[in-house]
């Protein structure tokens, strides 16, 4: 099946992960239309219900946005899409940390690494 | 909202002895696809049986529709067997006229555009198809009925993945909110990202029933892996 899932996470959280992703990237461009529910959900290879959940939860975080008989589309709203942009890179930092931390690191050598890591291999 | 199908302590006991089905409640409602899972000799196949007419309970009963299994209940029920149910010497077109005659609510066109994505002649024999093409026509022709419930035993059972990836897409593009779908496996993996609710059958009784999101929030596990715990040998 076209998209992968992990164990343990309900399916419509890790749906919603993956169109921020695409949000936030810029795979879906804002103002952009997205695919019905039914072809999403082929796509997926997962049950039309899901992802309807997955869709609903992106309106109410404001992602986006349904115009009445024309289907849904990608927010514009530049404050909505740099919080969204905040919020992945929160998690990302968060993650990069815990990891680090199981290694072993403390956080000002986990910060010493980051500013070699910039001088070395950063623009 | 009236159940879809409803079992009150249906028990099915082949030959006085094996009880295959043991005192079994289920309420399945309309607008789901749901995965009877369980291992060989659960009782799977035989609720199913049960449903369509084939079996007859030996004590409880099973309403489809709020009807015994009968002549009205079929006319609304579509079935997949868990093997090849028709006869191999006919033709696609010989089958597409079959269904037609037997079945009101089959749509044939939405049959013939299904079957246009196959790498299939209309005038081929069944016995001429490979055992993935079978599969997919008799999947075809069944979800090519507007019924109110749709029985799929072990649709995906013997494929190859590509095979798989389609019924299971097949599946999910037929999708309706006014009708249940009921797939019976004991491959849990491929199906679970398909079904909304799980019915897992052990010895002939229910095990447990649950929306397979709310499983997998509650137990922070996969379908599949509480299957095996379950299950475990």
């Amino acid at each position: 099946m076209a998209w992968e899932f992990k164990d343990g996470t309900p399916m419509y959280r890790q749906i919603v992960q993956i169109f921020e992703r695409k949000i936030a990237s810029g795979e879906y461009q804002p103002e952009e239309k997205i695919p019905s529910v039914r072809d999403l959900a082929m796509e997926a290879g997962v049950n039309p219900n899901t992802m309807q959940r997955a869709l609903s939860e992106l309106e109410s975080e404001g992602l986006v946005h349904t115009e009445r008989t024309n289907g849904r589309f990608v927010t514009s709203e530049p404050g909505v899409l740099d919080e969204l942009r905040r919020r992945l890179s929160y998690t990302c930092i968060q993650r990069f940390f815990r990891e680090l931390t199981e290694i072993g690191f403390t956080r000002p050598q986990i910060i010493e690494a980051v500013r070699n890591w910039n001088e070395r291999e950063g623009e | 909202m009236a159940a879809v199908l409803e079992c009150r302590g249906l028990t099915k006991t082949y030959r006085g002895k094996i009880a295959a089905l043991d005192h079994v409640d289920l309420k399945l409602d309309a607008g789901k696809i749901v995965g009877l899972l369980g291992p060989n000799g659960s009782g799977k196949t035989t609720l199913i049986k049960t449903a369509v007419g084939l079996l007859k309970p030996s004590e409880g009963e099973i309403l489809v529709g709020g009807l015994k299994p009968g002549k009205v209940t079929k006319a609304h029920v579509a079935y997949l067997p868990d093997r090849d149910f028709l006869p191999s010497y006919m033709t696609t077109d010989q089958l597409l006229d079959l269904y037609q005659d037997f079945y009101k609510d089959f749509n044939r066109s939405k049959a013939l555009e299904m079957l246009q994505g196959l790498d299939l002649k209309l005038n081929q024999k069944m016995k001429e198809m490979s055992k993935g093409t079978r599969e997919k026509l008799q999947l075809i022709l069944t979800m090519s009925r507007e019924a109110a419930v749709y029985f799929l035993d072990e649709p995906i059972a013997g494929v190859d993945p590509a095979v798989r990836d389609y019924i299971l897409r097949t599946i999910i593009s037929n999708y309706n909110e006014q009708a249940l779908v009921v797939i019976s496996t004991h491959l849990i993996a491929d199906v679970e990202p398909i079904l909304d609710e799980v019915v897992f059958l052990k010895n002939g009784k229910i095990a447990l029933q649950q929306d397979a999101e709310d499983l997998r929030a509650e137990t922070g596990k996969s379908v599949d892996h509480v299957f095996r715990e379950v299950f475990k040998c």
